[in-house]
């Protein structure tokens, strides 16, 4: 049967530790998030550009709330702990006051569209040399899935069992859309992590923001889509294609915004 | 504009300038505010003066941008401030309480409308287990040198120190002089990105979290623990002060604070050139409370009197005081113009005499 390791005889290799596959930056392996999450697929992507792009010694990162704070204490990269909403001020804070550092923000979208919406939007309108970094699953993954303002209409969450409705409810609110529009952004990109081809172009967003902060091109944001099949209610191997047919097909994947490609 | 250096000279200064001429002696790289009287012309004046010393001076579009600007500001060791009246400082609290757990320097300047803010002020409004080093200035001369001591508590404990002012402190002028101009260097907890990638990346966090890879846990007993021992070694460590006189042979200590301090001083002066037998004593530390020397001064005391612009706050740490051994008894309360911001039509030398006369003759 597939999917199953053959233990009828002795392996031709010896096992690999889940540290095997770690990139660098990130320490222990070890993180307490669900199988089938998005979010350490995000967080990788986002560590490697740092790496790739040589800034791992001019880097703090500031880590809102959520269950990707599991990060925080395993980043071989300068890490931050703000309080759920505000990274983006605090963000502006270290940058400020070091224009030298490289900083970008991890939020979730609980964190940034719900209860720290005015923080990303005046951070983007002051142009702020900083990158920001929504991880967007659509529900509030860490109290066990709950509607936040980026569920799309008809969802069911544990608080809107009959599904998201827009009477009841209200719309989504589609940030990288919003911020597109805001003078001071210099780039904003929606991303994926559901399927090979989406990392690759999520990888690229996020090369392509620290690059903008590094030309102090601006203000610019990555939105990356994550699976939460904990918080979704479904399978685990479902999740990538209910990301593609839900949450992505209202907010969709691609570059909204880049001052720099002129 | 031309930006003149701060001097050892006696000048001319409206409250607000000096106390930002102060901030600046004092070490202090990094302001954001959010306008709202009485605090407003210090942000004004942060804005006119850090940026040609290569400071930052942040105008946030509310209270929690500037707590958490400079929340991020501190965390690179960048000496830091911020402030508000009370009414800001209350949209702040959530910050202020995780910044102290964070273990992080930040001085918070509180331009209070009358003193309805003590209890904000000394107990915190925000969650958990921790207190703010409080300094209460009486004039202008008293808050430039409070500044100062507020950014070297600030900088000694790691946890933040609140100086509060009020109206009066921020829109007289009085003639000061301001220290000379002294720098800071960032500690070496501060971030600034070089870590990364040692192996050891340093970690500013209020949730008692450390790297995995350092072997130190995360064990949230560990860091409460650690917070209630840090606020008990700086509650005893930290120097209480109270300005006292005339308290040897009182029958009746008044006790009061900040600019209605400086009122109810000269009231008792008056009263002593009488020949009635009046002391004062005036805490400086509101946190740490100067309980020792409010406890002293009303040792051979019949009742102590206490005066503050609100409905009885401060009260109740002068009765933990002297814990009943003399009964305490309240003669100020709201006293307020209608502009609100705590013009106190009864900080008049008279009225205050009256008032501490009957308790005397009770």
């Amino acid at each position: 049967m597939s999917g199953f390791v053959p233990t009828g005889q002795a392996p031709d290799r010896p096992a690999r530790l889940v540290e095997d596959f770690t990139p660098d930056l990130i320490d222990v392996g070890a993180h307490h998030l669900c199988p089938g999450c998005g979010e350490p697929v995000a967080m990788r992507c986002a560590v490697e550009a740092v790496g790739q792009l040589d800034l791992v010694r001019r880097t703090v990162a500031v880590f809102g709330i959520g269950c990707y704070t599991a990060f925080s204490n395993n980043l071989d990269v300068e890490v931050l702990q703000a309080l759920h909403g505000r990274a983006p001020s605090l963000a502006t804070g270290v940058k400020r006051a070091r224009p030298d550092t490289v900083v970008l923000t991890v939020q979730g979208d609980g964190d940034m569209v719900n209860e720290g919406l005015q923080e990303v939007l005046h951070t983007a309108a002051r142009g702020e040399n900083v990158t920001c970094i929504m991880l967007n699953n659509g529900v509030f993954g860490e109290t066990g899935g709950h509607m936040t303002a980026t569920t799309v209409l008809g969802q069911r969450t544990k608080n809107t069992l009959e599904g998201r409705d827009a009477t009841r409810h209200g719309r989504p609110i589609l940030l990288s859309t919003l911020l597109a529009h805001i003078d001071g952004a210099a780039f904003v990109a929606r991303g994926a992590v559901n399927t090979a081809g989406n990392v690759a172009r999520t990888k690229r967003y996020l090369l392509h923001a620290l690059e903008c902060q590094v030309r102090g091109a601006g203000f610019s944001f990555v939105e990356i889509l994550t699976m939460c099949p904990t918080g979704w209610f479904v399978e685990t191997e479902e999740a990538p294609q209910y990301l593609g047919d839900n949450l992505a097909s209202v907010h969709s994947p691609g570059v909204l915004k880049d001052v720099l490609a002129g | 504009v031309t930006v003149t250096a701060p001097t050892e000279e006696r000048r001319l200064l409206e409250g607000s300038r000096a106390i930002a001429q102060a901030m600046i002696a004092a070490g202090c790289r990094f302001f954001a505010g959010y306008p709202m009287t009485p605090f407003t012309e210090v942000l004004e004046h942060m804005a006119e003066l850090l940026p040609p010393i290569g400071g930052v001076c942040m105008n946030a579009e509310s209270e929690l941008e500037a707590v958490g600007m400079a929340w991020g500001a501190a965390a690179t060791g960048t000496p830091a401030a911020t402030g508000s009246t009370g009414q800001g400082l209350s949209l702040m609290q959530e910050s202020l309480a995780e910044i102290t757990l964070a273990r992080l320097p930040l001085v918070v300047l509180d331009m209070a409308r009358a003193q309805g803010d003590y209890y904000q002020a000394t107990r915190g409004g925000g969650h958990g287990d921790y207190r703010h080093i409080v300094l209460a200035p009486v004039d202008l001369a008293e808050a430039v040198s409070l500044v100062g001591l507020a950014f070297e508590l600030t900088e000694r404990w790691r946890n933040p120190v609140l100086v509060m002012g009020d109206y009066y402190l921020a829109h007289t002028a009085r003639s000061v002089a301001i220290p000379a101009l002294r720098t800071r260097p960032a500690p070496e907890w501060a971030l600034d990105g070089s870590s990364g990638g040692s192996g050891h990346a340093k970690l500013v966090s209020f949730l008692g979290t450390a790297k995995q890879r350092d072997d130190v846990g995360y064990d949230l007993a560990d860091h409460y623990a650690a917070s209630a021992a840090h606020l008990t070694e700086m509650a005893a460590g930290v120097e209480p002060r109270c300005e006292t006189a005339h308290t040897e042979d009182a029958d009746v200590v008044v006790v009061a604070f900040g600019t209605p301090a400086a009122y109810v001083r000269a009231a008792v002066r008056e009263l002593r050139a009488e020949g009635r037998r009046v002391g004062y004593a005036r805490p400086i530390t509101l946190f740490p409370f100067p309980t020792e020397a409010v406890s002293l001064a009303a040792a051979d005391a019949r009742c102590v009197a206490v005066y503050e612009n609100n409905q009885g706050q401060m009260v109740d740490d002068v009765r933990l005081a002297v814990l009943g051994r003399v009964p305490v008894h309240f003669i100020g309360g709201l006293s307020l113009d209608s502009s609100g911001f705590g013009i106190a039509p009864d900080l008049e030398v008279a009225t205050l005499k009256s008032r501490i006369q009957a308790v005397m003759d009770r």
